[in-house]
């Protein structure tokens, strides 16, 4: 087990590294924005007294470099800083935004891999297939529409004209667990692109593992073709699978972004919408610090779900 | 905003968004802006004040695009619509602008000035805060110095300028004395200026205003979630009669399409600031009402007088009738709005409407750039999707232009801080303002010393003007005085005005009381004290 701690302790470096640059890449990014928290507060009113004035309140008048060191010690005590705007702290917008989006974001993970999965494998064992063909061009079709399009599409026919569901999350504040109606849509809109570039990777790697010797092996052996397909081909098939829902998991942060603000669900998405509007430059990188290390741990699980599938397939550290 | 009150601004504060705040993704961060000419909103007059008997009872929930989780109730913090809406439920200001945006009294029940104009005598009316306290003249005082505040930068600051605040004293419980820098006819203005609340003394300790709020408006506080949603309850003792609706929840809702299909799903009862597409499709639809709030927002382009080639008064007239301001008002408005003169505040008190209408002139424009020398000139409109409409704005005065020889580039900037990016770069850039008096318009925006004076006009004699009407009693020549500063705006300023958009919100079927003669930020826009729910 040593070289697995190896790797994991290499891993986790890497991981580190990887989120300091990114909170200093965001950093730097946000600087370069035109304009800074003090004229998005000022506004229409852009006097330039005012815009002073705020920055001077809001110490933004300080070098960069001094404020983002400061803000980084504060890091190391575990503290992220408080909002320039509101100078509430910037673990509050977290706190209450973390709720909505990890739910949504867990439903919808919930759901993705069961359904990706079955698609992939169903479609595999009929490659060339009628189903296989119906299939891809609609996964494809789907994989085709953006989110906004189809949440758009998806509330004037299911809420506004058929009256099932609710078109909006609005006044259920962030108790929508009991309203799983409010859900159905959002998590719909979630899913529809993961499930359509997963269940295609699964597909394909399904097909290639059934193909592979060891597959051919275990049919000589005599086993049934139910047992080979899924004790043997589908292992092989989870790995990049794995590692793409990894992948899929940033980009599921754009499709919640889109969502929230399509529903009204007030999650961190919303929270970093505002916040890169407001220049509020401590909120946004709470934010990039979080989702760095929500992407590290999740990639670093899907690599060890790869090793533990799939040996022989060198995983890259 | 996304947001503004007093211009657009999307929001203002919050504003926002990467994305076009119409249509698109957009967060309205950010932020923006009727006037009683006569003709009230089309559409069936159910609401409005129409609907028979008001009743009391239920909860009105209304969405508002906001500030996510930044806001705060602090009522001299606000930058936002959503703001106004939620300080003018909770708080009073000492006067508030009426439709033609003449100051109309609320806390205040009188004002008198000396003969010089530089000494106002505020006589306040009995009213009480939340917590039983009379509202007293150390109230008014307190809460004009807070925002006076020379470390803070409270949004009305600005407007209570004009005041002295240190030798302003109180009289008596309920009278006060403001002394003035300079004589200022039209001071009541300030008292309406927007976010200038009045707040118990010693209030406004850090966080205070969020957690429990204490005014003396109609409404009392219940609870409030920054960036999602705030209750309010009835204030029985409301020394405006006591508020129809039991409960007022304000919720925030940054879509446009979020907010019609809120309403449209019976989730909310009133949605503001819809877009002119969204109007039009529900116009006659019968699911909900449309009400159109005139005159709302001027709809500009803005000259830089100070450079080339606006600096010669020539090419700025050109630019006044190459303008197709119909085509303009259907293309960048989809139809919801009015044309304008190069002249802001149509509809307001003082608004100069004796001037002939400019019509686009593409011959005599050419003309006069040749007189100008400037027949192939080239050069950049900036724009940005900060307001509705803009960006369409933009491409269509570029094609407009064109047919008088000119040859426009639109150039798209950040949305977020537009505002202060035209202040003073560039010389040609889209424009908008909310309601405000003509007076605060000039003041703030056309004289030498302006905060934010976009078209850089300065002049001396303009200035003389606008003071000259300021140390005068009398309405009638004040109001001569008003003329002539117009003509001159309107024969060679800065401010290509080519329209006014109504401003568009939506109600349930149930919703009444809703006034359509109330452009945003003016008393009766986004009041819900006079509001009730019929029985569907």
């Amino acid at each position: 087990m040593t070289g697995l701690r190896g790797w994991l302790v290499r891993r986790l470096l890497l991981g580190a590294v990887q989120i300091a640059a990114v909170v200093l890449l965001v950093f730097a990014l946000t600087e370069a924005l035109p304009g800074d928290a003090a004229t998005s507060l000022a506004g229409d009113q852009p006097d330039p007294a005012r815009i002073a004035a705020i920055r001077a309140e809001m110490e933004l008048d300080r070098p960069a470099h001094q404020r983002l060191l400061d803000w980084a010690a504060g890091l190391l005590h575990g503290d992220l800083g408080t909002s320039l705007v509101s100078g509430r702290p910037v673990t509050t917008y977290l706190g209450d935004g973390f709720g909505p989006t990890l739910l949504l974001a867990s439903l919808t993970l919930a759901l993705l891999v069961p359904i990706a999965l079955g698609l992939g494998v169903l479609v595999a064992s009929r490659a060339g297939g009628r189903t296989d063909r119906l299939i891809a061009s609609v996964t494809l079709g789907v994989y085709a529409v953006p989110e906004f399009a189809l949440g758009v599409l998806l509330v004037t026919v299911f809420a506004l004209r058929l009256d099932w569901l609710p078109p909006t999350a609005v006044g259920y504040g962030t108790d929508l667990l009991d309203h799983p109606a409010v859900l159905v849509l959002p998590v719909l809109v979630l899913l529809s692109r993961p499930v359509c570039s997963l269940s295609r990777l699964v597909r394909a790697g399904m097909i290639d593992a059934l193909a592979a010797p060891h597959a051919a092996q275990a049919r000589r052996y005599g086993l049934s073709e139910t047992r080979v397909r899924y004790a043997h081909a589908l292992p092989n098939a989870i790995a990049p699978a794995a590692q793409q829902l990894a992948r899929t998991v940033d980009w599921l942060l754009c499709g919640v972004i889109v969502v929230e603000a399509l529903f009204v669900i007030p999650g961190l998405g919303t929270v970093l919408m505002n916040g890169v509007a407001e220049r509020d430059l401590p909120v946004v990188q709470g934010l990039a610090v979080v989702f760095g290390v929500i992407a590290v741990v999740l990639n670093l699980a899907a690599d060890l779900v790869a090793r533990r599938f799939s040996p022989r397939t060198e995983v890259a550290a | 905003m996304t947001h503004t009150p007093d211009n657009e601004r999307h929001p203002g504060l919050h504003r926002r968004g990467f994305l076009a705040a119409t249509g698109g993704l957009g967060i309205g961060i950010g932020a923006l802006a009727v006037t009683g000419c006569g003709d009230s909103g089309s559409g069936t007059a159910e609401s409005g004040t129409k609907g028979g008997k008001p009743q009391r009872g239920g909860r009105l929930r209304a969405a508002f695009a906001g500030g996510g989780a930044s806001e705060t109730l602090d009522p001299h913090l606000g930058n936002l619509f959503a703001d106004a809406a939620r300080a003018k439920a909770l708080f009073d200001k000492l006067a508030d602008f009426g439709a033609d945006l003449s100051p109309r009294p609320r806390l205040a029940a009188r004002w008198e000035p000396n003969a010089a104009l530089d000494r106002w005598t505020i006589t306040l009316r009995q009213a009480e805060f939340h917590d039983g306290r009379p509202v007293t003249a150390e109230d008014v005082l307190y809460s004009y110095r807070r925002i006076a505040d020379p470390k803070k930068a409270f949004r009305a600051k600005a407007s209570l300028e004009p005041i002295d605040l240190d030798a302003s004293r109180a009289t008596g419980p309920r009278t006060l004395e403001f002394r003035l820098k300079r004589p200022t006819a039209e001071f009541p203005n300030i008292l309406a200026a927007f976010g200038a609340y009045i707040v118990p003394k010693g209030s406004g300790e850090k966080g205070e205003f969020d957690r429990r709020p204490i005014g003396s408006g109609p409404f009392r506080f219940e609870s409030f979630a920054p960036g999602r949603s705030a209750v309010f309850r009835r204030n029985e003792e409301y020394w405006d009669g006591a508020p129809y609706l039991d409960e007022l929840e304000f919720v925030v809702a940054n879509e446009e399409s979020a907010r019609i299909n809120a309403l449209l799903g019976g989730q909310i009862e009133y949605a503001h600031e819809l877009n002119p597409t969204t109007a039009r499709a529900h116009q006659d639809g019968g699911r909900i009402e449309i009400v159109r709030l005139r005159n709302s927002a001027m709809q500009a382009f803005a000259m830089k007088t100070d450079r080339a080639p606006f600096d010669d008064k020539r090419v700025r007239e050109a630019f006044f009738l190459i303008a197709d301001r119909k085509e303009l008002i259907d293309g960048a408005l989809s139809g919801a709005g009015e044309i304008g003169n190069d002249l802001f505040g149509k509809g307001y008190t003082y608004y100069a409407d004796g001037l002939p209408q400019r019509e686009q002139d593409l011959d005599r424009a050419r003309h006069l750039l040749k007189k100008a020398g400037a027949e192939d000139l080239r050069i950049t409109l900036d724009t940005s999707d900060v307001a509705a409409g803009f960006t369409e704005a933009a491409g269509i005065f570029r094609d407009q232009a064109a047919k008088a020889g000119v040859r426009i580039k639109v150039r798209t900037g950040s949305k977020d801080s537009y505002w202060a990016d035209i202040l003073d770069s560039g010389t040609l850039c889209c424009y908008r303002s909310g309601a405000m008096p003509i007076e605060s318009h000039i003041s703030q925006r056309l004289l030498t010393d302006s905060t934010t004076n976009a078209t850089h006009w300065r002049h001396k004699d303009f200035d003389a003007l606008y003071q000259q009407a300021q140390s005068t009693r009398d309405d009638q020549r004040r109001a001569a005085l008003y003329e002539r500063m117009q003509r001159r705006l309107h024969a060679e300023g800065g401010f290509l005005v080519w329209g006014f958009a109504d401003w568009i919100v939506g109600t349930a079927r149930t919703v009444r009381g809703v006034e359509r003669q109330a452009p945003a930020n003016t008393l009766d826009w986004a009041r819900f004290d006079k509001v009730w729910l019929a029985t569907a």
